[in-house]
C-alpha cells in the first residue's frame, strides 16, 4: 500500500470518520497480512528501542567513535533539572521544562547514534533524535497513552511515505531538509494526532514543519553523522512540536503540505552536490569544520 | 515500501550506508563462505577509505563477515571481538577508479583455507549492490530475496535449478548467470518475489554439479 498524497489520506480518514493513524494500520495490517494487534505490536517494538535510546544517550560519559561528541545530552537535562537550595525545581530554561526534555532527548538519541548505539531510524538514521525526542516526551510528560502514540507513528510512517515518494528522505539526494526536515515533518504530524487534532491539522502541521527546515543543507564535517547533524535534531524537535501546537490552535499552513513537499523537492534538486552529505561544502568546508577533518583523517583527501 | 521502511529499521549508528549496509555486505560474505572465517582482509575505497574510522565502518564490515545483523548492539564491539575468537583481520584503504564512493572488496579465508572474495557497495539507506563474488560479475542488490548457486559449468544445470523453483511455485524477478571461462565454475544469481523459502536449499545442493546454494535475504 503506497500513498500518493497527503491530501488523500486526509479524506480518506474524514470518509471513514476516523484518524489517519488508525486508517493506515488498518491498510499495513491488511497489506502484510497480519492483524492490527500485531501490526501495532510491530510498531511497539519500534518505539521500545526508542525509548532506550533515549535513556542511554542520556549517560554523561557518552562519547561517539570520533570522540568529537557526546555528553550534551546530559548536559541540557542536568540544566533543565535545577533545584534551589531546598531541593524545589527551579523551571529556569527559557524554553521551559517540558520542551527543554524533548530537545535533550533528541539530542540524546542522536548522540547515542554517533556512538554506534542502537537506534530506530526515523526516517534515517541521522535524523532518529527528532521522533523518540518528542514521542516519548508526550509518553512521560503529558500522560498520553500509549496506544494512542503508536497509532500516530502510522500517521508520521505515512506522511514520510509521500515524502520518500515525491521528494527525497536521504540528504545524499535533498540535503538535510530531507532528513531532519522530514523526520520534523512526521513527528509534527504524529503530535497533533496524539494530542487529538483532525487529521487536517496533521496535514498542517506537518506542512508548517516542513517550511520551517525548506532548503536545508547536508553539510556534515567530515562527513561524520555529528556535527552540525546532532544539533539539528534538537532544533527537528523543537520545530516538530513548534508546528504541532499551531496546528492544534487552528493556525493553517496558506500552502498546503502536498505543495510543499513539491518545493522541497525542487529546491532538493537545486543543491550543489557540495551541500548534499558530501562533506565539502557549508559547515563542513569552514576552516574549522576543515581542520577537524584533517585532525581525524590526515590531509590528504 | 511499508511504514517500516519509514519508521525502521531497527539498527546500530550513525550511518545506514556507512553503518548498517556495511554489516550487511560483510554478512553476504559470511553467508558465502559458510563458515566463520579464520582471516577477514578487507579493501576500503571511496568515502569508506576516508572515513570509515569516524562511522565504525571497519567493525560493521567486521560484525557483518562474523555474521552478525546490522541491529545487534555486538556490531560495535566486534574488533574485540573478533580479537577473542582469534580472527585476524586487516583493514586497507585503497584507490578503485569508477567504483561507487561506498565500496569493500572483502576476502575471507576459512578454516581449511577456503577463499571468498566478495566485492560490493553500500548505496544508502542500508541497501547494498554486490557487484563481484570470487571474481564473477553478478550485481543484486538485497532489496530482494537472493539464492545465489554455484555450479560446474555444464549442461542443464540452469534447468534443473529453476524447474526446481517453478515446482517450488517461486517467481523468478531478476536472473543472472556469471562465469570466469567455459567448463569452469558459474554463479546463479536469482531474486524471487515475495519471501524465498529456505528449505529448498538443502535440495539445490543436491542437484547434479551445484557446488553450494545460499540464501541472501532482503533488508
Amino acid at each position: 500500500m503506497e500513498y500518493e498524497s497527503i491530501r488523500e489520506l486526509v479524506e480518506r480518514a474524514n470518509e471513514r470518520n476516523t484518524s489517519i493513524g488508525r486508517l493506515v494500520l488498518a491498510d499495513q495490517a491488511e497489506e502484510m497480512d497480519i492483524s492490527e494487534e500485531e501490526c501495532l505490536m510491530d510498531m511497539d517494538r519500534m518505539l521500545i528501542v526508542m525509548e532506550e535510546s533515549v535513556a542511554e544517550g542520556l549517560d554523561p560519559e557518552l562519547r561517539s567513535t570520533s570522540g568529537l561528541t557526546g555528553g550534551d545530552a546530559y548536559r541540557l537535562w542536568a540544566y533543565t533539572d535545577d533545584k534551589d537550595t531546598t531541593g524545589h525545581p527551579i523551571d529556569d530554561t527559557v524554553l521551559g521544562g517540558f520542551m527543554s526534555r524533548v530537545v535533550a532527548r533528541a539530542l540524546a538519541v542522536a548522540e547515542y547514534n554517533a556512538a554506534m548505539g542502537r537506534i530506530v531510524a526515523a526516517p534515517t538514521a541521522g535524523a532518529s533524535g527528532i521522533m523518540p525526542g518528542c514521542l516519548v516526551g508526550l509518553l512521560e510528560e503529558k500522560a498520553v497513552p500509549r496506544r494512542t502514540v503508536l497509532e500516530a507513528m502510522f500517521t508520521a510512517a505515512a506522511f514520510g511515505m509521500v515524502i520518500a515518494k515525491k521528494a527525497s528522505l536521504a540528504g545524499a539526494s535533498g540535503g538535510c531538509q530531507a532528513e531532519c526536515g522530514s523526520a520534523a515533518g512526521m513527528t509534527a504530524a504524529a503530535i497533533a494526532e496524539a494530542l487529538g487534532g483532525t487529521p487536517e491539522m496533521a496535514e498542517t502541521a506537518c506542512a508548517m514543519a516542513l517550511k520551517n527546515q525548506l532548503g536545508l543543507v547536508c553539510d556534515p564535517v567530515a562527513g561524520l553523522v555529528e556535527i552540525p547533524c546532532i544539533k539539528r535534531n534538537a532544533a527537528g524537535a523543537a520545530i516538530a512540536c513548534t508546528a504541532a501546537d499551531m496546528a492544534l490552535a487552528g493556525i493553517v499552513s496558506r500552502i498546503p503540505a502536498d505543495e510543499v513537499i513539491a518545493a522541497m523537492k525542487e529546491s532538493g534538486d537545486a543543491l550543489p552536490a557540495s551541500l548534499r552529505e558530501t562533506g565539502t561544502g557549508g559547515l563542513a568546508a569552514t576552516p574549522t569544520g576543515v581542520r577537524i577533518r584533517e585532525a581525524l583523517f590526515g590531509k590528504n583527501r | 515500501m511499508n511504514v517500516f521502511d519509514i519508521i525502521g529499521p531497527v539498527m546500530i549508528g550513525p550511518s545506514s550506508s556507512h553503518t548498517a549496509g556495511a554489516v550487511r555486505l560483510g554478512r553476504v560474505a559470511w553467508k558465502i563462505l559458510e563458515e566463520e572465517p579464520k582471516r577477514v582482509d578487507i579493501l576500503l575505497a571511496g568515502s569508506f577509505a576516508e572515513t570509515y574510522k569516524g562511522h565504525g565502518t571497519d567493525k560493521a564490515l567486521l560484525a557483518g563477515c562474523m555474521g552478525m545483523h546490522a541491529y545487534q548492539r555486538e556490531v560495535r564491539d566486534a574488533l574485540k571481538i573478533a580479537d577473542e575468537k582469534g580472527i585476524a583481520y586487516s583493514f586497507t584503504p585503497v584507490s578503485i577508479p569508477g567504483a561507487h564512493p561506498n565500496t569493500a572488496v572483502i576476502t575471507l579465508t576459512g578454516t581449511d583455507g577456503k577463499k571468498v572474495t566478495v566485492k560490493g557497495a553500500s548505496i544508502g539507506g542500508a541497501n547494498i549492490e554486490v557487484e563481484e563474488v570470487n571474481g564473477m560479475p553478478v550485481m543484486f542488490t538485497g532489496r530482494h530475496d537472493t539464492y545465489l548457486v554455484r555450479h560446474h559449468d555444464t549442461t542443464g544445470v540452469i534447468a534443473a535449478v529453476t524447474n526446481y523453483m517453478m515446482f517450488q511455485g517461486l517467481n523468478i524477478s531478476n536472473f543472472r548467470l556469471s562465469r570466469k571461462n567455459r567448463d569452469g565454475e558459474a554463479l546463479l544469481m536469482i531474486e524471487v518475489e515475495g519471501t524465498a523459502p529456505r528449505e529448498i536449499l538443502e535440495h539445490m545442493k543436491e542437484l547434479p554439479n551445484v557446488i553450494s546454494a545460499i540464501l541472501i535475504r532482503a533488508v
